[in-house]
């Protein structure tokens, strides 16, 4: 029953987007104010129905209704209680649903956080946002229908894919997806800007809360995924340019680009074309990652959910949305008034290449995802497109990207003093130019490369230091007064060094991680002693245990460093008996210098002798530490006052806006 | 011009949603092979370090097998080894390895000591010369070979449990039969 009251309340939110996304538009183009109010009961209207018909598939899951189609392809009764919740979206048409979900709750956040928007904006962003709404809940319904029962309900389920079931996967989709999703919100307010024909520094001002909140999101759950990667998968590495990792990668860069382009427009009123092309890609990218994850088009080893039909479906829905957006934008972006004009060298300038830089990263990873797929359209060999040209056309990008972050923020706005940024950065070559040193004589066997990206990880952290220290006029007045203008800066400028230096610890980590991880492999029978980066590892044999729906062997290691005991290691290798998987749970001990890393992997000989890989990963928790911080520093950004979304359009905001229209 | 500047991403994404589309004609899983049913053509392939044997067109020759193409580059036969470690436990077919396009003498042979080794003879091809012979045209891929060192089916991506039981498991049957 409650089954079949999700999937009716399924389709009622299907009509209810329709009203939504006809009804206000119509209002807003004839300057109906009763038409475009509908706008706002409707967007809380879909979100209830949304969530209706979500708690009614998760009640399922948790109940093991295996009566219902979905739940017996991924649920099995004995599954702990977090997998069955997280099993709700562990497969294709349950993950569609979480998508439309938290669509409509950003519809419904834009619908009860902007009420002092100007009524058509308002109307016209909540209609585009249930347009898309609209057309994912057909998909829904017609192809991909998670409420289907059975005739006959099987004793029990065939279980989640035992790779799923983990704390790290379980919450891993809902933060990417509202990062993907989030995105909508900018690409509604873009394409409501272009059908309204303006914008100005009050549009940038609505939409980079929305973006930040996306990006945000983003930012944690493609650091969920690359984190459960790294221990799950159990190959020491954690990020492996796959598609699927790509396309949560491309919305992230193209995000991050509209974030950095957004500030331009609310500041000076001009990269505005721009914006507004760059929320349109973000969200476009959302929707091609999703297309190419769910159609097939392209092989993987994430891709747990294939079927050409439904890429038809997808496509279609793309042709509509990415390519009317488009057209749309050929139309009336050439209309949009051009701003103040600015100098190469200004904080405008550093903006605007930071935009170039991150712009064509996006191209060139959209280009080798898409590659094999072009070579195959035209008939030419079935490739694929690995690591190495991904490293090879993103680390150049990447490299003045960094360097040049260090001097932007020191720029002004409109006409900037390059030799003067630099001269206050002085500091920061220095103590860059030390740390390549220094560790050039601590690792000889460094390679060139690794050492300088640790050199600018360096560059960029004392650079993000400096610009703070010059806000605060640190060492130029008191002390006390430096640390109440430490105190009183706005959180904004809080999430800009928070983000920034956690870009240069990420920097860090991932180059030391990849350049000076070391790997052994082995057969180690019990007693046998290893020494991998320092640590002794002593094998003390493996036994077979028992998890609540898997079994088990779980290795020991005993740790030692210079004869004292470090720390056990306890690698499993499970076997989910339902599904017939092997998976690898590393055991992981974290220092701040690395990760001790141990995996057991299968039984060699008679004597209890077992293949063993023992890795030293450099900097790996630098990497999740800076992925923090970027996080961290989202957050503080979003709370800072004049980002909060509620906040009434006060009195700059109005005559910024007026002066914008004039 | 400045219109034009505007009108680019719409083409561009006018001819990406066309490769997209024709994208959506082809599964990528499925291959066309013209050498199904054809004599695997003759190669000779060297040992790869620290085995004796080679690997060539002969050794084929006399029984049903199978002929997995991998390399220690390849993130999808790492998927896959576990599944080719079983058959070798089982005994079920002999299966051949052909080590592809190793950047050194040493990387095939150390992933094979870091996961194990299932392969009964191992070619070493880095110039892809047995690769061609084959038709591959990426890693993983496993050929069925009958007696008479004919190609008879051809499984592009990870070999898995569900592909055995279906596919390959019977054909294997049926050609022993033959």
């Amino acid at each position: 029953m409650i089954v079949e009251i999700g999937h009716f309340a399924l389709i009622l939110a299907l009509v209810v987007a329709f009203a939504q996304g006809t009804v206000p538009l119509i209002g807003a183009h004839r300057g109906d104010a009763l038409w475009m109010a509908a706008a706002r009961p409707a967007a809380l209207t879909q979100a209830v129905l949304v969530a209706m018909a979500f708690g009614a598939l998760m009640h399922a899951y948790v109940t093991s209704d295996f009566s219902v189609l979905n739940v017996i392809n991924n649920s099995h009764s004995t599954k702990p209680l977090i997998y069955k919740i997280s099993g709700v979206w562990g497969n294709h048409e349950g993950s569609m649903l979480l998508w439309v979900l938290i669509l409509a709750v950003f519809g419904a956040a834009v619908a009860v956080f902007g009420r002092h928007l100007p009524p058509g904006l308002s109307a016209r962003a909540l209609s585009v946002q249930a347009l898309i709404a609209f057309g994912f809940l057909l998909f829904i319904l017609f192809t991909s229908n998670p409420f289907e029962r059975v005739a006959l309900a099987p004793a029990d389920g065939r279980d989640l894919n035992p790779l799923l079931q983990d704390p790290g996967l379980a919450f891993h989709p809902p933060f990417l997806y509202l990062g993907y999703v989030g995105f909508s919100v900018a690409f509604s307010f873009a394409i409501a800007a272009l059908l309204e024909g303006r914008v100005d520094a009050a549009w940038a001002r609505w939409v980079r809360p929305w973006t930040l909140a996306a990006w945000t999101f983003l930012t944690a759950g493609i650091g969920l995924g690359s984190w459960w990667a790294y221990y799950e998968l159990g190959w020491g590495g954690w990020w492996y340019w796959d598609p699927v990792e790509n396309a949560s990668f491309m919305p992230w860069l193209a995000g991050t680009a509209l974030l950095h382009s957004a500030v331009v427009v609310e500041k000076r009123d001009t990269l505005k074309g721009w914006t507004i092309f760059l929320a349109i890609v973000a969200f476009s990218l959302s929707l091609l990652g999703t297309f190419l994850v769910r159609s097939g088009v392209l092989t993987s080893v994430h891709a747990f959910a294939v079927d050409p039909a439904r890429g038809v479906f997808i496509l279609v829905l793309l042709l509509v949305a990415i390519g009317g957006s488009f057209a749309l934008f050929a139309w009336r972006g050439p209309a949009l008034m051009p701003g103040g004009l600015f100098r190469p060298v200004s904080r405008e300038g550093a903006l605007l290449l930071n935009n170039l830089l991150l712009a064509t990263a996006t191209a060139v990873i959209l280009l080798g995802t898409l590659y094999p797929l072009f070579i195959d359209a035209v008939g030419g060999a079935k490739v694929s497109v690995g690591p190495p040209f991904f490293d090879s056309v993103f680390v150049p990008l990447m490299v003045p990207l960094v360097a040049a972050l260090a001097v932007g923020p020191l720029l002004p706005w409109k006409r900037g003093d390059l030799a003067g940024a630099l001269g206050r950065l002085k500091l920061a070559f220095v103590l860059a130019a030390a740390a390549v040193v220094g560790i050039w004589f601590v690792f000889d066997r460094g390679s060139v490369l690794a050492v300088l990206g640790l050199g600018l990880a360096a560059w960029l952290a004392v650079g993000v230091v400096v610009e703070i220290a010059g806000r605060i006029h640190l060492l130029g007045i008191a002390p006390v007064a430096s640390l109440r203008r430490l105190l009183g800066l706005p959180r904004a400028a809080w999430g800009m060094t928070l983000a920034h230096f956690g870009l240069a610890v990420l920097v860090a980590g991932v180059t030391a991680s990849s350049a000076w991880k070391v790997e052994k492999i082995q057969t180690m029978r019990p007693g046998d002693t290893v020494e991998v980066a320092g640590y002794t590892y002593r094998f003390e044999g493996a036994r077979d245990v028992q998890g609540p729906n898997y079994a088990a062997t779980r290795g020991r290691f005993t740790v030692t460093r210079d004869g004292e005991p470090f720390v056990v290691l306890e690698p499993e290798k499970r076997l989910y008996p339902v599904q017939q998987m092997p998976t690898t749970e590393a055991a992981i001990r974290s220092t701040f210098l690395g990760d001790l890393y141990a995996v057991i992997g299968d039984a060699e000989g008679n004597e209890g002798g077992f293949v063993t890989r023992l890795y030293f990963n450099p900097l790996v928790p630098w990497i999740w530490a800076g992925i923090l911080l970027m996080v961290a520093g989202g957050v503080a950004s979003l709370s800072d006052r004049r980002h909060r979304v509620g906040a009434p359009g006060r009195r700059p905001l109005t005559t910024e806006a007026a002066s914008a229209k004039a | 011009m400045k219109r034009l500047l505007f009108l680019l991403p719409l083409f561009a994404f006018v001819v990406l949603a066309g490769y997209l589309a024709l994208g959506l004609t082809k599964d990528p899983h499925v291959l066309p092979s013209v050498l199904i049913d054809q004599e695997v053509p003759p190669f000779d392939l060297p040992p790869i370090k620290g085995r004796e044997a080679g690997f060539r067109r002969d050794d084929l020759l006399g029984q049903v097998s199978l002929v997995n193409i991998f390399g220690s580059w390849c993130v999808a036969c790492r998927i896959e080894h576990p599944f080719l470690m079983r058959i070798k436990e089982e005994r079920r077919v002999p299966l051949h390895g052909i080590d592809w396009r190793e950047e050194t003498l040493e990387a095939g042979p150390a992933w094979l000591a870091r996961f194990g080794d299932p392969y009964t003879l191992i070619g070493d091809d880095p110039r892809s010369v047995a690769a061609i012979a084959f038709g591959v045209t990426g890693a993983p891929e496993t050929f069925v070979v009958d007696k008479r060192g004919f190609i008879r089916y051809k499984h592009i991506g990870p070999l898995t449990p569900e592909v055995w039981e279906k596919t390959i498991g019977p054909m294997i049957e049926e050609l022993r039969r033959q």
